[in-house]
């Protein structure tokens, strides 16, 4: 009974984490096309602006409820910013192009923001772990769980309900699946698809960022961990179905699930289930869980 | 008349360059070489720069420049190494093993070093040390652990002059059975790669060999930098060892303390961590009383006193502004090594040749910073040294963290001997060693 809650609540907890750092990424392909590697940027430049606000928020001794709302406010700055700024300065002149080339491009602009983040921030380490253990732990069958690492749980199921809301119960949202559905017939009814790619950019910035924002109480933040985040992103959107966020929220329970039964039951094998379930995934269903077949269009 | 005035003006000129080629050869015989060439490697960037590669570069900048102006504490008061000023400058550990393999050789084919000292990563030194051998490059590896470049093959031109992971390891084994003799289990977390694997598979033959009744709990193998344990916590905390080992070093360990620590994993389990040492002055009261930490060797806090070692402490904490840790420590007797065998060569050779310098560092044995390097092991080019563990208590009244129960375990005691790779000593029960 222990072990089966154990995994449960393990595979939720990290099964939220990955859904909250991948859901921006699938975000920005389902509508732009775009398979952004820089997403791992967001996630490190989200990372360290938490911790650092946060570092300076309680040096100067405010009260501690402020830093959760300073980690969604540093969330949402520093990926606006820098959503912003690389749309509209880079990647809105490679829309339409060869996908490797845009791959790539994603991928410099990945490696300019993990440079940008050392030259900010420099290489030590930055600690910011009072929002995580400023919450306690709570008790479940005798094992302690971090409740900031349970809080995770709503809180992917919120930005999940959020989007989900967003996409099917409001107008913008209509209009953006009419642009992912079809982005040229789009055009021709007059939808400033050119502002939407904006907007979803900055917002899938954002979400990469809050991924890295929610992170940085839990962990040491230092340079590099946008790589590691980047790879997880990507395994978790292959299996979901690029583009598909209800598919996302899916793919990271599957791989959250497993990859806590392995720490479990066989920890030899934990490093490489997430692949394996990527694998078999593509096997059997090539366009991911949740992903639809393209025709192609002549 | 003209012939016999050429005649005479050429012989002159003949003796005249000769006479001035003999002076000059003499002359050459006679003068040192202005600088020796070093290339520096360790981690700039990426997440092992703060932990270690900062701390080495601080170290090596310090050292460096003392070793030129002579300022060093005997018995490495002489300016240069071999009369010799250090030329030295830096490259980046950071990125894939086929880059740092690529930059050494750029390092000596196209800038022409005399020594490349350096490397953190395991990883890397498995990947230099036969390209060292190739390129016949003297190549003095300072910090990575894993015990296999010298137990794989027979190296001329590599030196470690740091001990292995074994020593750690085994250190930690000898440390738990004294202090918790009645323990009964353990588990282990360590990252999965060479350092890690290497430092469980050590540890876990060391504690069968004190004490065989011991079972093992959970082994844990997370991916290098993965930083999220929940699940790996929460199975350690399921398994209730008496002991939980674990190698972690920088982010990860400074992750896996921030996400235990809540959870009461410390209060659970006796932790031990083998590099420890390198949070100490970081975490402060954040680190739970009790932890075990180690330090790669008597290094840090644990350093024997010395007055090398005095001054190597108090220069860093003047110029620096923080004590330094084991990477520090490790630079600098990897430096310290250098100097040693280029004097000792350059007693007998005013311009040691690289293949003087590695007779002299051949089986050295040379005093260091806080402690004594014996390159023993290896066909003489590893390094062993004694080392230490000790129990962490941040000190509440004075704000400092301090260690507790420090037990020294003797060079002998910690590492195979000469004749034995660590896999088969452990094996046969660690015969030979000496711990008295």
């Amino acid at each position: 009974m222990l072990t089966a809650l154990t995994i449960l609540v393990d595979g939720l907890v990290y099964s939220s984490w990955l859904f909250i750092v991948a859901v921006g990424l699938t975000l920005i392909f389902g509508v732009m096309k775009v398979l952004n590697v820089a997403h791992g940027g967001f996630y490190s430049i989200g990372a360290y602006a938490a911790a650092w606000s946060i570092g300076l928020y309680f040096q100067a001794g405010f009260a501690p409820l402020g830093a959760y709302a300073l980690l969604i406010l540093s969330a949402i700055v520093s990926g606006a910013i820098v959503g912003f700024v690389l749309e509209r300065g880079l990647l809105r002149f490679v829309y339409g192009r060869d996908e490797v080339l845009v791959v790539l491009v994603t991928y410099a602009v990945f490696l300019i923001l993990e440079n940008l983040v050392l030259q900010i921030w420099g290489v030590d380490a930055y600690l910011a772990y009072q929002p995580d253990s400023g919450l306690g732990v709570t008790k479940l069958d005798g094992l302690a769980f971090s409740n900031y690492e349970l809080a995770l749980i709503p809180t992917a199921g919120l930005i999940g309900f959020g989007l989900w809301w967003g996409l099917n119960r409001t107008r913008a949202g209509k209009v953006l699946r009419a642009v992912i559905h079809d982005r040229e017939m789009a055009l021709a009814f007059g939808i400033d698809v050119q502002r939407l790619f904006t907007v979803t950019f900055v917002i899938g910035a954002i979400l990469g960022a809050f991924g890295g924002a929610v992170t940085a109480p839990m962990i040491s933040v230092t340079p590099g961990i946008g790589v590691e985040v980047i790879v997880l992103a990507f395994a978790v959107v292959v299996i979901s179905g690029l583009g598909s966020v209800p598919g996302t929220m899916v793919g990271a329970l599957i791989v959250g699930l497993c990859r806590a039964a392995a720490v479990h039951l066989l920890p030899q094998v934990e490093l490489f289930v997430i692949y394996a379930v990527m694998s078999v995934v593509l096997i059997v269903r090539p366009q991911g869980l949740f992903g639809t077949s393209q025709p192609r269009r002549i | 008349m003209f012939a016999r005035k050429t005649g005479m003006g050429a012989l002159h000129r003949a003796a005249a360059t000769i006479l001035a080629a003999s002076v000059l050869a003499l002359g050459a015989a006679e003068a040192h070489a202005e600088s020796v060439k070093i290339g520096l490697v360790t981690f700039l960037s990426g997440p092992a720069a703060a932990p270690f590669g900062v701390p080495a570069q601080h170290a090596a900048d310090l050292m460096i420049d003392a070793i030129n102006k002579g300022e060093l504490p005997a018995p490495f008061h002489t300016k240069g190494v071999g009369g010799a000023a250090i030329d030295s400058f830096w490259v980046d550990e950071a990125g894939p093993v086929t880059k740092v393999v690529q930059d050494f050789r750029d390092m000596v084919e196209r800038r022409d070093v005399n020594a490349v000292v350096g490397y953190v990563s395991s990883g890397s030194c498995l990947g230099i040390a036969p390209v060292a051998e190739e390129l016949k490059k003297l190549t003095v590896f300072f910090d990575c652990g894993t015990p296999r470049i010298f137990e794989a093959a027979k190296l001329h031109y590599v030196f470690r002059t740091s001990a292995t992971a074994t020593m750690d390891s085994v250190g930690a084994a000898r440390y738990l059975m004294t202090e918790f003799p009645k323990m009964k289990s353990f588990g282990g977390i360590n990252q999965n790669y060479a350092w890690g694997q290497d430092s469980w598979h050590d540890f876990e033959a060391a504690m069968k060999d004190l004490k065989p009744s011991l079972a093992i709990t959970t082994v844990q193998f997370p991916k290098l930098f993965a930083g999220q344990y929940s699940a790996e916590i929460s199975a350690l905390l399921a398994s209730h060892s008496d002991v939980i080992h674990s190698s972690f070093f920088d982010g990860d360990l400074e992750s896996f303390i921030l996400q235990a620590e809540p959870r009461g994993l410390f209060q659970e389990s006796h932790v031990v961590f083998t590099t420890g040492e390198t949070v100490m002055f970081r975490f402060g009261s954040k680190l739970p009383d009790g932890t075990i930490l180690g330090g790669r060797g008597p290094y840090g806090v644990l350093a024997h006193p010395s007055a090398l070692n005095t001054w190597f402490r108090k220069s860093f904490i003047e110029k620096f502004g923080t004590p330094p840790t084991y990477p520090a420590y490790q630079m600098a007797n990897a430096l310290l090594g250098v100097k040693f065998a280029y004097d000792k060569a350059a007693k007998a050779h005013p311009n040691p040749s690289q293949e003087q310098v590695i007779e002299a560092l051949t089986h050295a044995k040379y005093e260091g910073m806080g402690t004594e390097i014996d390159m023993a092991n290896g066909d003489g080019h590893q390094a062993i040294t004694d080392t230490a563990y000790g129990e962490y208590k941040y000190d509440t009244k004075t704000g400092q963290p301090t260690l507790t129960h420090i037990v020294y375990y003797p060079a002998a005691c910690v590492n195979p001997p000469a004749n034995m790779n660590s896999t088969d000593w452990l094996k046969a029960g660690m015969p030979g060693a000496k711990c008295k």
